[in-house]
Protein backbone atom coordinates (compact mmCIF):
# COMPACT_ATOMS: atom_id res chain seq x y z
CA UNK A 1 0.00 0.00 0.00
CA UNK A 2 1.19 3.68 -0.76
CA UNK A 3 0.74 6.26 2.16
CA UNK A 4 0.89 9.64 0.55
CA UNK A 5 0.30 13.08 2.00
CA UNK A 6 -2.62 14.88 0.80
CA UNK A 7 -0.75 17.96 -0.17
CA UNK A 8 1.39 15.31 -2.41
CA UNK A 9 -1.24 14.21 -3.61
CA UNK A 10 -2.73 17.98 -4.61
CA UNK A 11 1.02 18.89 -5.96
CA UNK A 12 1.10 15.99 -8.69
CA UNK A 13 -2.41 16.83 -10.11
CA UNK A 14 -1.59 20.22 -10.40
CA UNK A 15 1.32 19.71 -11.91
CA UNK A 16 -0.12 17.12 -14.16
CA UNK A 17 -2.84 19.59 -15.60
CA UNK A 18 -0.50 22.74 -15.90
CA UNK A 19 1.64 20.28 -18.03
CA UNK A 20 -1.58 18.80 -20.20
CA UNK A 21 -1.60 17.56 -22.80
CA UNK A 22 2.09 17.12 -22.32
CA UNK A 23 2.80 14.04 -19.69
CA UNK A 24 4.22 14.87 -16.40
CA UNK A 25 7.10 13.33 -14.38
CA UNK A 26 8.04 13.48 -11.19
CA UNK A 27 9.52 11.90 -7.65
CA UNK A 28 8.91 11.45 -3.81
CA UNK A 29 12.08 10.82 -2.12
CA UNK A 30 11.57 9.38 1.66
CA UNK A 31 14.31 9.63 4.31
CA UNK A 32 15.25 6.38 6.05
CA UNK A 33 13.49 6.08 8.64
CA UNK A 34 10.47 6.49 5.93
CA UNK A 35 8.90 9.34 7.95
CA UNK A 36 9.64 12.58 5.64
CA UNK A 37 8.63 12.64 2.45
CA UNK A 38 10.00 14.67 -0.40
CA UNK A 39 8.19 16.15 -3.71
CA UNK A 40 10.24 16.69 -6.42
CA UNK A 41 8.72 17.47 -10.11
CA UNK A 42 10.76 16.30 -12.67
CA UNK A 43 11.31 18.34 -16.38
CA UNK A 44 9.67 15.47 -18.73
CA UNK A 45 13.12 15.68 -21.29
CA UNK A 46 10.57 13.63 -24.35
CA UNK A 47 8.11 16.60 -23.75
CA UNK A 48 5.61 14.37 -25.46
CA UNK A 49 1.45 13.63 -25.08
CA UNK A 50 2.36 9.64 -25.53
CA UNK A 51 5.60 9.78 -23.17
CA UNK A 52 8.04 10.65 -20.51
CA UNK A 53 11.63 10.63 -19.47
CA UNK A 54 12.99 12.63 -16.65
CA UNK A 55 15.63 15.19 -17.74
CA UNK A 56 18.95 13.30 -17.50
CA UNK A 57 21.15 16.33 -15.93
CA UNK A 58 17.80 17.03 -13.71
CA UNK A 59 17.87 13.43 -12.32
CA UNK A 60 22.01 13.33 -12.02
CA UNK A 61 21.03 16.54 -9.81
CA UNK A 62 18.09 15.18 -7.98
CA UNK A 63 19.99 11.70 -7.28
CA UNK A 64 23.11 13.55 -5.78
CA UNK A 65 20.99 15.16 -3.73
CA UNK A 66 19.32 12.55 -2.01
CA UNK A 67 22.12 10.59 -1.89
CA UNK A 68 23.56 13.74 0.47
CA UNK A 69 20.15 13.51 2.28
CA UNK A 70 20.48 9.85 2.59
CA UNK A 71 17.18 9.96 0.52
CA UNK A 72 16.31 7.04 -1.59
CA UNK A 73 13.08 7.17 -4.12
CA UNK A 74 9.35 5.91 -3.16
CA UNK A 75 7.54 7.06 -5.80
CA UNK A 76 8.42 7.65 -9.89
CA UNK A 77 5.17 9.28 -10.97
CA UNK A 78 3.66 10.60 -14.36
CA UNK A 79 0.46 11.49 -15.89
CA UNK A 80 -1.57 10.11 -19.00
CA UNK A 81 -3.05 12.50 -21.01
CA UNK A 82 -5.21 10.82 -23.18
CA UNK A 83 -5.51 7.52 -21.39
CA UNK A 84 -6.57 6.32 -17.86
CA UNK A 85 -3.92 6.14 -15.08
CA UNK A 86 -2.63 2.57 -16.07
CA UNK A 87 0.67 1.37 -16.79
CA UNK A 88 1.14 1.32 -20.75
CA UNK A 89 3.19 -1.42 -22.36
CA UNK A 90 6.48 1.39 -22.04
CA UNK A 91 5.52 2.23 -18.49
CA UNK A 92 6.16 -2.11 -17.81
CA UNK A 93 8.71 -2.14 -20.49
CA UNK A 94 11.36 0.80 -18.52
CA UNK A 95 10.14 0.32 -14.56
CA UNK A 96 13.52 -1.02 -13.29
CA UNK A 97 12.88 -0.31 -9.39
CA UNK A 98 10.79 -3.28 -7.62
CA UNK A 99 11.39 -0.76 -4.47
CA UNK A 100 9.81 1.54 -5.69
CA UNK A 101 5.80 2.87 -6.25
CA UNK A 102 4.92 3.66 -9.71
CA UNK A 103 2.03 6.04 -9.59
CA UNK A 104 0.10 7.07 -12.44
CA UNK A 105 -2.46 10.13 -12.88
CA UNK A 106 -4.89 11.01 -15.22
CA UNK A 107 -5.94 13.89 -17.00
CA UNK A 108 -7.79 12.39 -19.59
CA UNK A 109 -11.10 14.39 -19.99
CA UNK A 110 -12.92 11.11 -19.45
CA UNK A 111 -11.26 10.19 -16.29
CA UNK A 112 -10.29 13.41 -15.13
CA UNK A 113 -8.01 13.07 -11.57
CA UNK A 114 -7.92 9.61 -11.97
CA UNK A 115 -4.55 8.26 -9.61
CA UNK A 116 -3.54 4.94 -9.11
CA UNK A 117 -0.47 3.23 -7.88
CA UNK A 118 1.40 -0.13 -8.68
CA UNK A 119 4.33 -2.05 -7.91
CA UNK A 120 5.94 -3.32 -11.09
CA UNK A 121 8.34 -6.01 -10.59
CA UNK A 122 10.37 -8.50 -13.93
CA UNK A 123 7.78 -6.85 -16.04
CA UNK A 124 4.59 -8.24 -13.84
CA UNK A 125 2.04 -5.32 -12.57
CA UNK A 126 0.54 -5.81 -9.19
CA UNK A 127 -2.12 -2.04 -8.37
CA UNK A 128 -2.36 -1.31 -4.83
CA UNK A 129 -3.68 0.49 -2.60
CA UNK A 130 -3.40 4.16 -1.84
CA UNK A 131 -4.39 5.89 1.49
CA UNK A 132 -4.26 9.46 1.60
CA UNK A 133 -3.37 10.93 4.36
CA UNK A 134 -5.84 13.85 5.07
CA UNK A 135 -4.63 17.06 6.58
CA UNK A 136 -0.81 16.33 5.54
CA UNK B 1 44.63 4.93 -14.84
CA UNK B 2 42.24 4.45 -12.34
CA UNK B 3 38.62 6.09 -12.28
CA UNK B 4 35.84 6.39 -9.77
CA UNK B 5 32.79 5.02 -11.02
CA UNK B 6 29.23 5.15 -9.19
CA UNK B 7 26.68 2.01 -9.44
CA UNK B 8 23.46 2.56 -9.49
CA UNK B 9 21.23 -0.35 -7.31
CA UNK B 10 19.56 -1.63 -10.57
CA UNK B 11 23.36 -3.16 -11.55
CA UNK B 12 24.93 -3.70 -7.68
CA UNK B 13 23.99 -7.25 -7.82
CA UNK B 14 26.91 -7.56 -10.83
CA UNK B 15 29.28 -5.37 -8.63
CA UNK B 16 29.28 -7.46 -5.12
CA UNK B 17 26.67 -4.46 -3.96
CA UNK B 18 29.27 -2.03 -3.98
CA UNK B 19 28.14 1.49 -5.02
CA UNK B 20 31.49 2.52 -6.28
CA UNK B 21 34.00 0.54 -7.91
CA UNK B 22 37.59 1.81 -9.27
CA UNK B 23 38.25 0.67 -13.03
CA UNK B 24 40.91 1.74 -15.51
CA UNK B 25 40.44 3.54 -18.56
CA UNK B 26 40.88 6.88 -20.59
CA UNK B 27 37.94 6.65 -22.20
CA UNK B 28 33.83 5.63 -21.10
CA UNK B 29 34.31 2.60 -24.37
CA UNK B 30 37.54 1.48 -22.53
CA UNK B 31 35.92 1.82 -19.20
CA UNK B 32 33.06 -0.29 -19.86
CA UNK B 33 35.12 -2.85 -21.63
CA UNK B 34 37.29 -3.15 -18.15
CA UNK B 35 34.27 -3.17 -16.04
CA UNK B 36 32.98 -6.39 -17.99
CA UNK B 37 36.39 -8.20 -17.27
CA UNK B 38 35.89 -7.24 -13.32
CA UNK B 39 32.04 -7.55 -13.28
CA UNK B 40 30.94 -9.84 -16.47
CA UNK B 41 27.65 -9.05 -17.67
CA UNK B 42 27.64 -5.34 -16.46
CA UNK B 43 28.33 -4.32 -20.68
CA UNK B 44 25.15 -5.70 -22.08
CA UNK B 45 23.28 -4.03 -19.09
CA UNK B 46 24.78 -0.68 -20.38
CA UNK B 47 24.90 -1.03 -24.18
CA UNK B 48 22.81 -2.04 -26.85
CA UNK B 49 24.50 -2.43 -30.40
CA UNK B 50 28.06 -0.57 -30.24
CA UNK B 51 25.97 2.25 -28.37
CA UNK B 52 25.42 3.33 -25.18
CA UNK B 53 21.61 2.39 -24.43
CA UNK B 54 18.83 4.57 -25.19
CA UNK B 55 17.64 4.20 -21.21
CA UNK B 56 20.90 4.01 -19.32
CA UNK B 57 22.60 7.62 -18.80
CA UNK B 58 26.32 7.92 -18.08
CA UNK B 59 28.02 10.82 -16.77
CA UNK B 60 31.98 12.08 -16.61
CA UNK B 61 31.49 14.50 -13.50
CA UNK B 62 28.24 16.66 -14.25
CA UNK B 63 27.87 15.79 -18.05
CA UNK B 64 25.79 13.37 -19.88
CA UNK B 65 28.25 11.44 -22.38
CA UNK B 66 25.76 12.14 -25.26
CA UNK B 67 26.43 15.71 -25.19
CA UNK B 68 30.00 14.81 -25.18
CA UNK B 69 31.36 12.17 -27.39
CA UNK B 70 29.72 9.73 -26.49
CA UNK B 71 31.89 6.59 -26.04
CA UNK B 72 35.05 8.21 -26.92
CA UNK B 73 34.39 10.91 -24.18
CA UNK B 74 37.66 11.11 -22.89
CA UNK B 75 37.70 10.37 -18.62
CA UNK B 76 41.10 11.71 -16.37
CA UNK B 77 41.52 10.22 -12.93
CA UNK B 78 40.06 13.30 -10.87
CA UNK B 79 36.77 12.41 -12.82
CA UNK B 80 34.00 10.31 -11.12
CA UNK B 81 31.23 8.54 -13.80
CA UNK B 82 28.09 8.10 -12.86
CA UNK B 83 25.87 5.52 -14.22
CA UNK B 84 22.09 5.47 -14.04
CA UNK B 85 19.05 4.28 -15.41
CA UNK B 86 16.75 6.42 -16.96
CA UNK B 87 13.39 6.89 -15.42
CA UNK B 88 10.55 6.55 -18.31
CA UNK B 89 7.24 5.67 -19.75
CA UNK B 90 4.54 6.21 -21.95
Amino acid sequence: MLKIQESHVQAILEHAYREHPLEACGIIATGRDGSQHRLIHMDNAARSETFFQFDPRQQLRVWQEMEDREETPLVFYHSHTHSRAFPSREDIQHAWDPQVHYLLVSTDSQSRGELRSYRIIDGRVSEEATRVLRGT
Amino acid sequence: MTIKVKIPTLLRALTGDQKEVETTGGTIGEIIESLEQQYPGIRERLMSGDEVHKFMNIYVNEDDIRFRERLATAVSPSDTITILPAVAGG
